[in-house]
């Protein structure tokens, strides 16, 4: 279980409609990767996000299959069109089966 | 003659060319487009080799800069966040979190600007004041010093200072420690035999192989160093910066880093607080 896991995203608040808009999202996540070893030489379990994923109004916007070569605190900037006021839903997966969600409203004008 | 008088030249050129290679950049620091930092004024009236103090932060590449922007992009607050939490969550014997006592933690505005202090005859920073609180007040075990809990808490702190301009105290009852922090930044060390001052008094802007010398203020501190991907503590980059010089380092959290601490801080004063810095 990865401790102090905690999602930020950066959305605009307004946009016109069809505007294209910068998106940031930040996840505090050590992403270990599964290849290094403990002070006793044992090997640390993999534990990492493998999979992030985007909405907007129920249409997919990303999907992104992650690896464990990703450093810790994965952080993603990407666009997308803004056609009508809505909300995007940005959710994370864990290896463990925890699920991070958060979501952001934007006002189309 | 004709051919020494060519090369007199040249020298010249040379010579007028190299401070503007040296310089500070002229970037101006503004943060999440509204709070305007001071990286460059006038030095303290008792530095006497200097006449401008500039923020680390002018030294550094544009890449690293912007990082600083923007608290989205800062690597640093996700430090602060685990700041903000360990200030509410409970421990120790006595049941308390931070917030018992102190609430907001806003109101620590200007605290940071002022440490060290002196308190109740004893030079005081910022890990001492914290590791103090959490024996007396709430029966809990003291933080490491550079440990993650005290450095983001330390930030923490730090952070509801930002853009006030730093201000700590020299004279009356600081004034001893004051005097022996001094005397550590001009003695030189290790067997490089360095001090301070050759590189950050004398020799700031120029390079140190890949590195472009900075004055050496810590009025960002503490900062996140991408190198370490963490927060590093002042005591921890003095020790690194004495290392350097292939001396044996004092400890952290020792008398004589609290002493050189309030001196370098004093370098500062006059500059913005920009808790949490960014740097290379």
């Amino acid at each position: 279980m990865a401790s102090g896991v905690k999602p930020r995203v950066k959305v605009p608040k307004t946009a016109s409609a069809g505007e294209t808009i910068t998106i940031k999202t930040l996840i505090s996540h050590p992403m270990e990767s599964g290849q290094r070893k403990d002070k006793e030489g044992n090997l640390i379990p993999r534990s990492i996000i493998n999979r992030f994923v985007v909405e907007f109004n129920g249409e997919n916007v990303i999907d992104v299959t992650m690896e464990p070569a990703i450093s810790t605190n994965p952080y993603f900037e990407f666009e997308a069109v803004v056609p009508e006021s809505g909300e995007f839903v940005f959710t994370w997966y864990d290896d463990d089966g925890d699920v991070y969600t958060t979501s952001k409203n934007i006002e189309a004008s | 003659m004709r051919t020494i008088l060519t090369a007199g030249s040249f020298a010249v050129v040379a010579l007028l060319a190299a401070p503007a290679l040296a310089d500070p950049d002229e970037d101006n620091l503004v943060i999440n487009d509204e709070l305007q930092m001071v990286t460059e004024t006038a030095a303290p009236a008792h530095m006497e080799h200097v006449d401008t103090i500039y923020s680390g932060w002018r030294f550094r590449t544009d890449e690293t800069q912007a990082l600083q922007i923007d608290d989205f992009e800062n690597p640093a607050m996700i430090f602060v966040d685990q700041g903000m939490d360990l200030f509410n969550s409970v421990d120790g014997t006595e049941g308390k979190s931070c917030a018992s006592c102190h609430e907001d933690v806003a109101a620590f505005a200007g605290f940071h600007a002022e440490m060290p202090k002196v308190m109740n005859g004893k030079l005081v920073v910022m890990e001492d004041f914290i590791n103090g609180h959490r024996a007396r007040a709430m029966g809990a075990e003291p933080w490491k010093w550079s440990g993650p809990e005290m450095q983001a808490m330390v930030a923490l702190i730090g952070l509801q200072s930002r853009g006030m301009p730093m201000n700590v105290k020299i004279d009356g009852d600081a004034a001893p420690y004051w005097e022996q922090g001094k005397e550590m930044y001009y003695t030189r060390y290790g067997q490089l035999e360095l001090s301070c001052a050759n590189c950050h008094e004398d020799s700031y802007g120029l390079m140190i192989r890949a590195d472009h010398l900075s004055q050496g203020q810590i009025n960002g501190f503490p900062t996140y160093r991408l190198k370490q991907a963490k927060l590093i503590s002042r005591h921890n980059r003095f020790r690194g910066c004495i290392r350097d010089t292939r001396a044996e380092t004092f400890a952290e959290g020792s008398d004589e880093f609290r002493a050189l601490e309030l001196y370098v801080a004093s370098r500062s004063n006059g500059l913005s607080v920009e808790t949490p810095a960014v740097r290379q």
